[in-house]
């Protein structure tokens, strides 16, 4: 199984960091969760791995304090 | 009593006025093998499916023909084959619109066109457009030849079952009729009632699931119009008629239009023509001349019943299953439902399959049924989304896929129906022909193929039928079967063994595989045969 990178693996990660707010500056809160939103669904593409983006997906809500599997997904 | 027999629907054919029947004159009911309660499509194909294996069924419908309403516009190429082998399907492909282009738009914007690309060698393309009261006419034509060959069909109209009450070996029915009311007995009766099934309340069954929050606004039209025969869907079009809507041809010049208008509406003020005027004119611009055919609002739900055979009782069609309508997936699996009863329902009257053959109705067809209800479901969140962060991501969707061709499969404006494979089925054996194609492994339907001068689907049997390619079926096999080679069967070839050398196909009455070897072997074949009638419990 492919494991999902969370070590260090950003090869600039102060401009990359810097890079990601400056593409919000211009933008309402809501077009910058429209940003946001395609911007993930690009990086997802990009990843391709069904089993890395399950294992960022759980990764993404445990750090928020969430249980890493949603309660609806007992749909099918 | 009688009056409360008024018509809840308006008829686009009547086809067959009440006649009175012996059975009303009888002293005591009159015992029926087969009752089949409704007939709509559903319940149409199944009396035709067994009336042709000889089965005496009653259709009892509290119409006397077929409903106007404006309902079911694609019909998938997996009804027309079981259409065809009950020798129904010619004036449906005659009558039907073919199409194979979509195009989805956003706003004013061309996102993307699919072509459905059928592969050659099939009889019937992936779908054709026509309307639900001719695809049913179709069916009833095709009952009345069978009925003048004499086939043992009777089809009574102005009967509604009121009642229904369960013995130890069949049913009691209670029926009004213009005349008064009268009961009969049934053996077995198939619940084709429709997505309210009175048969379903009878028995205090449940039917949970879930209803979307959204009202759609169904309009077909009349114009000779430039339009294209493709089907064109907008998301949040420019043209302001609905937060999405759909264009699309059917026969007679008619165009089926759909908006999607939200949850808190008006009916009544968006049903007034004024109002659906405004919409459509919006959507075709000033200059077309038009005129409204049938206008109707609907919500749309997805659920099924936990269970679709309860005793002697089998749910088929809407009654069993219902589905929001983007991907046609309604009519299209009420036929499958027939196509999978009615041979297994044969089998078992005649005594040479054993009553359970019959929960394998059950289990195939709700396998069938969920496939159905997750792809329908998944269409209807990406149409209607149900809260602001997926509205968000189908709109990023949306924007990424003009540009960028990864984003479009994830574009979801209906996933049209393809037909079921009954994976891990108790009645398939276990697939001894791996390298052949997965498209043909146990389970599935049989691809079509040229062969001869017709196709390989005609030449399947009434019964189970075997199929050989490059390979000697024993000549003493008792089974109907069919030889052939990659020479003269050069696309049987293709979709049947792919990198395999031979192969031999145990096929069910309906045309699904239910088992596939390398070569012949008499054994092989008996077991499995006896495990696709549910002779013999399923090993391991
Ligand atoms: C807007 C819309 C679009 C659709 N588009 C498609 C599509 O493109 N493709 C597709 O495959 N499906 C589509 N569908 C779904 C399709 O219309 C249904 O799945 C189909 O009609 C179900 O057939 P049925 O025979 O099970 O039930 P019904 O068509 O509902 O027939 C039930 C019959 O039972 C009779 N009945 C009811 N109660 C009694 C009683 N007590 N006694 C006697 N008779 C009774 C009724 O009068 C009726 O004739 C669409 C549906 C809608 C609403």
């Amino acid at each position: 199984m492919v494991k999902l990178i969370t070590t260090q693996n950003l090869s600039q990660p102060d401009d990359f960091y810097a890079e990601l707010l400056e593409n919000h500056n211009d933008l309402s809160t809501e077009d910058s969760h429209a940003l946001n939103a395609r911007l993930v669904l690009l990086l997802c593409n990009h990843i391709g791995d069904h089993e890395v983006l399950q294992q960022a997906l759980a990764a993404a809500r445990q750090s928020g304090g969430h249980s890493d599997l949603p309660s609806t997904a007992s749909r099918q | 009593m009688n009056a409360s027999l008024r018509d809840r629907y308006d008829l686009a054919f009547t086809l067959y006025p009440y006649a009175r029947s012996s059975d009303q004159d009888s002293a005591s009911p009159v015992r029926h093998p087969v009752v089949i309660v409704g007939g709509g499509p559903v319940g149409l194909a199944a009396a035709l499916d067994l009336g042709r294996m000889g089965v005496p069924v009653v259709v009892l419908d509290d119409h006397e023909g077929v409903g106007a309403g404006s309902r079911a516009i694609c019909f998938a190429k997996r009804t027309l084959e079981i259409c065809q082998r009950m020798e129904a399907a010619k004036p449906m492909l005659d009558k039907g619109i073919v199409w194979n282009i979509g195009k989805v738009f956003h706003d004013a914007g061309l996102l993307y066109e699919f072509n459905l690309l059928p592969e050659d060698g099939h009889r019937f393309p992936a779908f054709i457009n026509l309307q639900q009261p001719y695809f049913e006419k179709f069916l009833y034509d095709a009952i009345r030849t069978e009925q003048a060959k004499g086939a043992p069909i009777q089809i009574r109209g102005k009967n509604r079952v009121d009642a229904m009450s369960t013995e130890a070996d069949h049913s009691l029915l209670d029926i009004s009729t213009p005349d008064g009311g009268y009961q009969i007995k049934a053996d077995w009766i198939i619940a084709c009632d429709g997505a309210g099934s009175p048969i379903r309340s009878m028995l205090g069954l449940d039917f949970e699931g879930r209803v979307f929050q959204d009202n759609f606004l169904i309009a077909d039209v009349r114009m000779t119009a430039p339009f294209p025969t493709e089907r064109w869907f907008w998301f949040e079009p420019h043209f302001k008629s609905g937060d999405s809507a759909l264009l699309h041809k059917q026969p007679d010049d008619i165009w089926r239009i759909d908006f999607q208008l939200g949850w808190e509406i008006d009916r009544e003020k968006e049903l007034c023509p004024k109002n659906v005027r405004a919409r459509v004119d919006a959507m075709l611009g000033p200059d077309i001349d038009y005129e409204l055919v049938w206008t109707s609002i609907y919500t749309f739900q997805c659920r099924r019943m936990a269970k679709f055979r309860h005793e002697n009782v089998i749910f088929a069609g809407d009654s069993a299953h219902q589905v929001s309508p983007f991907g046609a997936r309604g009519a299209n699996s009420g036929i499958q439902d027939v196509d999978n009863l009615c041979w297994k329902l044969k089998m078992v009257l005649d005594g040479s399959a054993p009553e359970r053959l019959l929960d394998s109705y059950h289990t195939e067809r709700a396998h069938g049924a969920d496939e159905n209800i997750l792809n329908s479901t998944r269409s209807t969140d990406f149409i209607t989304p149900k809260s602001d962060i997926s509205k968000l991501f189908r709109n990023a969707v949306l924007s990424l896929s003009a540009d960028h061709a990864f984003a479009r499969p994830l574009v979801n404006s209906g996933r049209l129906s393809v037909p079921c494979v009954y994976d891990g089925s108790q009645l398939n054996t276990a697939d001894a022909l791996p390298d052949a194609p997965m498209r043909a492994r146990p389970g599935a339907p049989c691809p079509d193929a040229p062969l001869g001068d017709g196709f390989v689907l005609d030449r399947l049997s009434k019964g189970f039928s075997l199929l050989g390619i490059n390979t000697q079926i024993a000549s003493d096999e008792p089974l109907h079967s069919i030889s052939v080679t990659s020479k003269s069967a050069p696309d049987i070839a293709v979709r049947y063994l792919g990198d395999a050398q031979t192969g031999v196909y145990l096929i069910r009455p309906d045309q699904h595989v239910a088992g596939r070897w390398p070569t012949y072997d008499a054994q092989s074949i008996s077991r499995a045969l006896a495990m696709a009638t549910a002779q013999e419990a399923r090993d391991g």
